[in-house]
């Protein structure tokens, strides 16, 4: 363990656009202190390096008990956003937006990009063979970047000693 | 907190080796860190970016590598292949900043 370099691999499984940042911001910082870096795409988790879909990850308000209404500036405390309203057409357009606002102001980068800096800092990024074959992808349906698409046994193989973060 | 002597000036460093006083930093001292930090040469493209850090850094920590990037113009690659394997505490410590205190 002493000469080997500190891996940590993350398994993104989720596809909205809060659980895309954790690994993109937790990988970016483990690059920047010099270790490697594996991120696997899973199920939900492949619109993050789908062409088609990175870009358009969204927020819904439905079911999400941390999101309040305080958080679009009105001063109401611990009141939620009541899910009839959540329902409602353009509601998750709406927490989408805002939360790519807050992101931007904090001069946060949006996925796409955020993924090209982990890619160009030398983390490795592989989609999930089982998942690719349940949603009739392709290769060419990912972003650049991706190394290929690979078995849950490659991913056990190539994170041998690394510490996994599932997502 | 410790004092150490590093390429003959008396410095003081944190527990992760950080230089804690920037005002202590000479490029000499630039030069022998790189060599400890396994970098043996020092081209104009590191002392852009050492430069940069330390030109915009402000309470003494480097900027974060997106900063860097963004303010050198330098690509991502670009700055990995400078300083690799963990650009964001090499170039804290060359500059004789203290580690980036953002995210991205």
């Amino acid at each position: 363990m002493t000469n080997e370099n500190r891996h940590i691999a993350f398994i993104c499984s989720k596809g909205n656009l809060d659980m895309a940042y954790p690994a993109l911001v937790m990988g970016w910082a483990a690059l920047g202190n010099g270790i490697d870096v594996t991120l696997f795409f899973t199920f939900w988790g492949m619109d993050l390096i789908r062409k088609t879909r990175v870009d358009h990850l969204e927020i819904a308000p439905v079911a999400n008990t941390s999101m309040k209404m305080s958080m679009m500036g009105i001063d109401t405390g611990n009141l939620g956003i009541p899910n009839v309203m959540g329902v409602l057409p353009g509601m998750t357009a709406f927490a989408t937006n805002l939360m790519n606002d807050k992101m931007k102001k904090l001069g946060v980068p949006p996925v796409r990009e955020y993924l090209q800096m982990l890619s160009d800092g030398g983390a490795k990024m592989f989609a999930c063979k089982m998942s690719v074959d349940m949603f009739d992808l392709k290769e060419s349906d990912f972003i650049e970047g991706v190394g290929g698409i690979v078995t849950a046994g490659d991913f056990m193989d190539m994170t041998e000693g690394a510490q996994i973060i599932f997502i | 907190m410790s004092n150490k002597v590093i390429a003959g000036v008396p410095v003081q460093v944190n527990a992760e080796g950080f230089m804690t006083n920037p005002a202590e930093w000479t490029k000499d001292v630039a030069i022998e860190i790189a060599r400890e930090e396994g970098l043996p040469e020092l081209t104009d493209a590191h002392w852009k970016v050492i430069d940069f850090c330390r030109s915009t850094s402000e309470d003494g920590k480097s900027p974060t590598l997106r900063t860097i990037t963004n303010g050198t113009g330098l690509t991502t690659k670009e700055l990995f292949a400078l300083f690799p394997k963990g650009p964001a505490k090499k170039v804290a410590k060359i500059a004789g900043l203290g580690k980036p205190e953002g995210c991205v």
